[in-house]
């Protein structure tokens, strides 16, 4: 008994199942990502973890979206928690809780409740159908065409909702869609069902056809759902896991809060290459990246006093911000921006299968009259003739067709979510499939950068505070916070250079932090101080490189470091292609020179310097500490530290390719087959759903099996 | 064949009750996290239960 092998357990009269769920959604709740949790293991280990903490009153593990739900005691924040799940060796990062979708999954929940009761209905529909089918007699099999009537019209009012809407709507505007026929072929089978019952003549109703096509149909649309929310979710978490911190200046300094707690008038400060949290106005001229909300990646120049929209990207110069509207309002409009993206991008070969469905609904209702047509003429059986005419509606149907290729990118685009890789652009799969080189951008992708001061005097100290706050480079990230105890010199003229460092001016003398002849340096107005930086190799490095040569992808190492150094950390890494002392323009010169070679370019970089060469190679993919530039540029998002899932993330994208192939052939093989069978008058309506859902299922099983 | 008159409703009730428990496991949500109700059943206990005295 569990009681007995936990005596913990005792103690705790409702289960802390019970207690979380039914804890209400306060604002002390809050969602933390955990990238890496994979097994039972995690469960328990995070729970435990959080558990143990005074300010955790609650926690409960999703291992399915990779989240832990935590409902703090009042008058605490996440840090602990976050704190603890780090050392414990849990990768964890806050979630923006405004940008997360409600936890619930409605449309899917009205789906399965529809499926549940078509298939109940069936299965009750068929066992009467077994008597009719075996013989019974006059009055019995009346009864039970009455029986069975009685069960399926409401089930079918209730379930086969979906298609008729659909139908309607698409029918309203003109236009055909694959709901057409299906609607058609339920109100037809119904029908004639119905007038049976009435007329009594003896004749087979098809109610468990019409149950069971509803039933199939909406276990299929049930499957490619799930997969699909997957994605979305992917989509929304990728929101919610920017920037749930501000830097507000205060007449005391820089403290950083929370975005939430931003209000009108607030000054905030960012740094070069971050993303305005809120929607606010410029304090200075700038240059902003409005990609994120326009899709146009060019850099458009604002004066000072203009507006600045959450989402927007500051390039070059830190910029001081006044805060005009607070993260609700602003964020809400960004995450409808972004989830509206990604929702109306379609996939290359889905708009194939769209308009071969668009040119196929014409062909199947035109054979299903034929059909209708011929039979009718030759026998004169009016009953058959429908039979055959809806049996021939059903298997025409192209909904094989339609899922093969959203149900595969819905449902990889899902698994990849689960291992901690988040796609924003729908035909970013197709185009990993394709990579066959891979260029690693160095600092900050390959290594994780941490400062060995050298003994900075105090003026020296403030000076390289002041400059690397401005900016959100690796190398100053890890400076900052080396030198955090320092207070920051005032510093004016602010502006940061890609590849070359931050310039400003210290009490009029001009001074700089960014490259120096060997690695980083300080200059002051009067002597330069060379920074050195221990670089440590990101976690799989070795690994993923070995990995992808072992494939026969390229993978070439590019730079804007010394030669000397970036071959060193090559020849660690068994790289051969390196490409050191690399401008950003030049890195997506050398993207668009091997484009032009025929290769086909995975960039993967983090950094204002990459952000060119990004957008520029065929697929791009970025850490998620990389800036916001760079994660905004690129297709995707890594969220573990762990550099495997590019190569993970080229696997499956590859395995998605031979999928959508796999099914397109089933799909045509099984219309070449059933197609002629139905037309002949061989297949009865029953089987022809039978078949016509198998084969939709067999699609989409095919799309989510491992 | 009279037999029929009770075996009839007695089906229909039993697909009604299992619709109903379906519907009931789907209120519940019970299809949340399918991946970590599958992996919990490993767990000895809920470990959050320890916390149990530091909460109402």
């Amino acid at each position: 008994m569990t009681i007995a092998a936990c005596p913990g357990c005792i103690a705790a009269a409702p289960s802390a199942d019970a207690v979380a769920r039914s804890l209400p959604e306060s604002e002390a709740a809050l969602h933390l990502a955990l990238p890496q949790i994979r097994c039972a293991a995690c469960i328990s280990g995070v729970e435990g973890v959080l558990a143990r903490l005074p300010s955790v009153r609650a926690a409960r593990v999703n291992l399915g979206a990779k989240r832990v739900r935590v409902v703090l005691a009042p008058g605490y924040d996440a840090s602990a928690a976050l704190q603890a799940l780090n050392d414990a060796g849990f990768e964890a990062h806050e979630l923006d809780a405004t940008a997360l979708r409600p936890a619930g999954d409605d449309e899917g929940r009205r789906l399965l409740a529809r499926a549940a009761v078509a298939g109940f209905a069936m299965m009750n529909v068929m066992a009467v159908s077994v008597a009719v089918w075996s013989g019974a007699g006059d009055v019995t099999r009346v009864m039970f065409h009455w029986v069975s009537a009685a069960i399926a019209l409401p089930a079918l009012a209730f379930s086969a909702v979906p298609f008729f809407a659909s139908a309607a709507v698409a029918l309203r505007a003109g236009r055909m869609n694959m709901d057409v026929p299906i609607a058609l072929a339920i109100l037809l089978a119904a029908t004639t069902s119905l007038y049976e019952t009435f007329a009594a003549t003896g004749a087979h109703t098809w109610f468990d056809a019409a149950l069971s096509l509803t039933f199939f149909l909406l276990v299929g649309r049930y499957l490619e759902h799930r997969a699909r929310a997957t994605a979305r979710s992917a989509a929304a978490e990728l929101t919610a896991l920017e920037l749930p911190r501000a830097t507000r200046l205060t007449e005391e300094g820089r403290e950083t809060v929370d975005v939430a707690a931003l209000i009108p008038e607030d000054r905030i400060a960012l740094a070069a290459g971050a993303r305005a949290p809120v929607d606010g106005v410029a304090e200075a001229a700038a240059m902003v990246d409005r990609s994120a909300l326009t899709g146009e990646a060019a850099p458009i120049a604002i004066a000072s006093g203009d507006p600045v929209c959450a989402g927007e990207v500051i390039l070059g110069a830190p910029l001081t911000l006044r805060v005009t509207r607070r993260a609700e309002d602003s964020t809400l409009r960004r995450l409808a921006a972004l989830v509206d993206v990604a929702e109306t991008g379609k996939h290359r070969y889905s708009s194939i299968a769209d308009r071969a469905a668009r040119l196929y609904a014409p062909v199947v209702h035109g054979l299903a009259a034929v059909a209708f047509g011929v039979w009718w003429g030759l026998t004169g059986d009016l009953h058959h003739a429908i039979a055959v005419a809806t049996a021939t509606l059903i298997i025409t149907c192209p909904c094989a067709l339609a899922l093969a290729i959203p149900a595969v990118t819905a449902a990889m685009t899902g698994r990849l979510f689960r291992r901690g890789v988040l796609l924003k652009s729908p035909t970013a799969l197709e185009r990993l499939a394709e990579a066959d080189m891979v260029m690693f951008d160095k600092t900050g992708t390959l290594t994780e950068g941490v400062a060995q001061l050298p003994d900075l005097d105090p003026a020296a100290a403030s000076v390289a505070l002041g400059l690397a706050q401005a900016s959100d480079h690796p190398v100053s990230r890890a400076l900052a916070a080396a030198l955090a105890a320092h207070r920051p010199a005032a510093l004016s003229g602010l502006h940061e250079v890609p590849g070359e460092g931050i310039y400003g001016l210290w009490n009029g003398a001009p001074v700089r932090l960014g490259r120096g002849e060997d690695g980083s340096a300080l200059y002051l107005p009067d002597r330069c101080i060379p920074l050195p930086l221990d670089e440590r190799l990101r976690t799989g490095a070795v690994a993923v490189v070995e990995a992808l040569q072992g494939q026969g992808v390229d993978v070439a190492m590019v730079s804007g470091d010394t030669q000397s150094r970036a071959d060193a950390l090559a020849a660690r890494l068994g790289i051969t292609q390196v490409h050191a002392g690399v401008r950003p323009e030049d890195k997506a010169a050398l993207v668009r020179e091997m484009a032009e070679r025929g290769k086909r370019v995975l960039m993967v970089g983090d950094g204002l310097n990459d952000t060119a060469a990004l957008v520029a190679a065929h697929a791009s993919l970025a850490p998620a500490t990389a800036l916001d530039a760079a994660r905004v540029a690129s297709d995707g998002v890594m969220l573990g530290r762990d550099l495997c899932a590019v190569e993970e993330t080229l696997r499956l994208a590859r395995r998605a390719r031979s999928r959508i192939r796999q099914n397109l052939g089933l799909a045509a093989v099984y219309n070449a087959v059933a197609i002629p069978v139905a037309v002949m008058g061989f297949a009865t309506p029953l089987m022809a759903a039978a078949v016509m859902s198998s084969s939709s299922i067999l699609v989409v099983l095919n799309a989510v099996r491992r | 064949m009279n037999i029929l008159i009770v075996l009839i409703p007695v089906s229909v009730l039993l697909g009604a009750a299992g619709l109903a428990a379906c519907l009931w496991t789907l209120r519940n949500g019970q299809y949340e996290d399918l991946e970590g109700d599958a992996a919990r059943i490993l767990l000895e206990c809920d470990v959050l239960t320890e916390a149990g005295d530091t909460r109402e």
